[in-house]
């Protein structure tokens, strides 16, 4: 299980997703997952193997590699990133939900059901609308108050963004306050503003969505408001023809089959 | 076969659990199992090559680690949630089994054609009968898997707290000697986060088990109040509805293509020829 089968499970719900939401899914995986991956992981591969503290005092190197990361930057971005992308199933189970329900409707040859066959609603998109809807602006609030949560939380841990060369420690068993050097501090540094600022623009992603499915919501609630109640979808004006046609079938389908069975 | 594999053979499952086990499958697999591949393994990589001592004494380091750790944090979890996952296996095998059963069946009555026997395997199966007591097995199970190693995580590291600093005096260290482990907060912050996900998975495990025992009691209840029409496996009887459904469609081919086109455009009135064939 790793950041593949995540791609795979979070591909289904990109369906349902508005076009901002695909773009924010397409720069969470490439520009956030990808680059960890492939990039940053490797950068803090020796992280502590190359965290050289000036002294020969045992377990010193330890204890201050613990003191100035309580949690590495990398661990930090992979939270983050699972965090950030799990309230997209939220969506998807809502979802399956509702083609679970088409599919007992579809089962119970229900004459509202306007499907062919079960694989047409295996395929269908929903729209974001009524409960959708909901769960939807839901999960986009999740997601931009853990963005926002991991971004504090950085921030809180490693005052502010940039990596310093050397750093100075005197907790015990460190004989005095000994300076210790990490390793790849610039190549650090940019990697983490990289991260920060591909975060922040993902939150501004969540934000436009969020006043896009806002805007979405009252523009149609205005034009409902607007058109007075004769019709309260065009599906439902469809589906009265097509009721009365079945009706006159029926009909002739009960003289017809009655006679052939006798 | 890696946790991929386990995650391709657990899918499987999903299809026949409830809506709660798949909230816990998915509990399990992205806040598990994937952290503790992307994150969790590259915390707990250096342990023993990080594990210093205060000693130059040769085998001093290795003694006190393996007196510390006697089994690692990361492959006591990999223990814990390839048991945990597995009692779902016995369900896949009771579905299994009954879905043979059923294909029996359906080569007896001699509908045994490729388009009825791909329709058993795609059927969900309903959780009732044989399938209810397996399933709520397979939960208990569970729930006994994770709390026995709640327990001996608890016993082998009390307090779940790693510590920074060990003092040791196994032989062949010459006196009680400093060691330090290494990224004791991190370790911590993770131990903490999988015990908390551990104990989200007891809780929805228990919720599982009271909605399953519930429903189970409603059903008596609704089985009570309305005797049974008939027995038979779940597909016995859309069988014999579908046996009725082929005669109408047989019937139909023989009447002009235009009124089957119109009945497979309508499927909603074939319940009405159903009935229809039925007076």
């Amino acid at each position: 299980m790793d950041w593949g089968a995540l791609h795979t499970i979070l591909g289904g719900v990109n369906k349902h997703s508005t076009s901002i939401g695909k773009i924010w899914l397409t720069v969470l995986f490439i520009f956030r997952i990808m680059i960890l991956v492939v990039a940053a992981e490797r950068v803090w591969g020796d992280e502590q193997d190359d965290f050289i503290c000036n002294t020969l005092q045992p377990g010193c190197k330890n204890v201050c590699y613990d003191h100035f990361f309580p949690i590495s930057h990398i661990r930090l971005w992979a939270l983050q990133l699972i965090f950030v992308s799990t309230p997209a199933l939220l969506v998807a189970m809502h979802v399956a939900y509702r083609r679970h329900e088409k599919k007992r409707q579809f089962r119970k040859g229900d004459q509202k059901c306007e499907y062919k066959d079960i694989e047409e609603i295996r395929k269908q998109r929903f729209h974001i609308e009524g409960s959708l809807w909901w769960t939807y602006t839901s999960s986009i609030f999740f997601r931009l108050v853990f963005e926002a949560v991991f971004m504090y939380a950085f921030y809180f841990m490693y005052d502010g963004f940039r990596m310093p060369r050397l750093m100075k420690c005197n907790a015990w068993p460190c004989p005095n306050t000994v300076d210790c050097f990490v390793s790849r501090p610039t190549e650090k540094t940019v990697f983490t503003i990289f991260m920060i600022a591909v975060s922040s623009i993902c939150i501004l992603l969540n934000v436009a969505e969020l006043c896009y499915l806002l805007t979405k919501f009252f523009l149609r609630r205005s034009k409902k408001a607007g058109k007075p109640k004769q019709h309260p979808n065009h599906e439902n004006k469809e589906e009265t023809k097509q009721n009365e046609m079945n009706e006159l079938i029926s009909d002739s389908c009960q003289n017809t089959v009655i006679g052939f069975s006798s | 076969m890696n946790w991929a594999g386990l995650y391709t053979v657990l899918s499987g499952v999903n299809r026949h659990s409830t809506a709660i086990g798949r909230i816990w499958l998915s509990v399990i697999f992205i806040f598990r199992i994937m952290v503790l591949v992307v994150a969790a393994e590259s915390v707990w990589g250096d342990e023993k090559s990080a594990f210093t001592c205060n000693t130059q004494q040769p085998g001093c380091n290795s003694v006190c680690y393996d007196h510390f750790f006697p089994i690692s944090h990361i492959r006591l979890w990999a223990l814990q949630l390839i048991l945990v996952t597995t009692p779902a296996l016995l369900v896949a095998m009771h579905v299994a089994y009954q879905q043979h059963q059923e294909k029996k069946l359906l080569v007896l009555t001699g509908h045994a054609d490729p388009k009825h026997m791909e329709e058993v395997k795609k059927h969900k199966m309903r959780i009732s009968g044989s399938l209810w007591w397996t399933y709520v097995c397979s939960v208990v199970f569970r729930l006994l898997f994770e709390a026995v190693f709640m327990y001996i995580f608890y016993m082998l590291y009390p307090g779940y707290q790693m510590v920074r600093l060990v003092k040791c005096e196994a032989y062949p260290c010459p006196n009680i000697v400093d060691c330090f482990i290494s990224r004791p907060t991190e370790k911590t912050i993770f131990t903490v986060f999988m015990l908390v996900t551990s104990g989200i998975c007891i809780v929805l495990n228990m919720a599982e088990l009271v909605y399953l025992v519930v429903r189970a009691c409603a059903r008596r209840g609704q089985h009570n109040s309305n005797p049974p029409s008939g027995k038979g496996s779940f597909y016995g009887h859309k069988l014999s509805s579908e046996y009725k459904q082929n005669e109408i469609n047989q019937l139909l081919t023989e009447q002009d293509g235009s009124l089957k086109d119109m009945l497979r455009r309508n499927p909603g009135l074939q319940e009405k020829g159903d009935r229809c064939s039925a007076c």
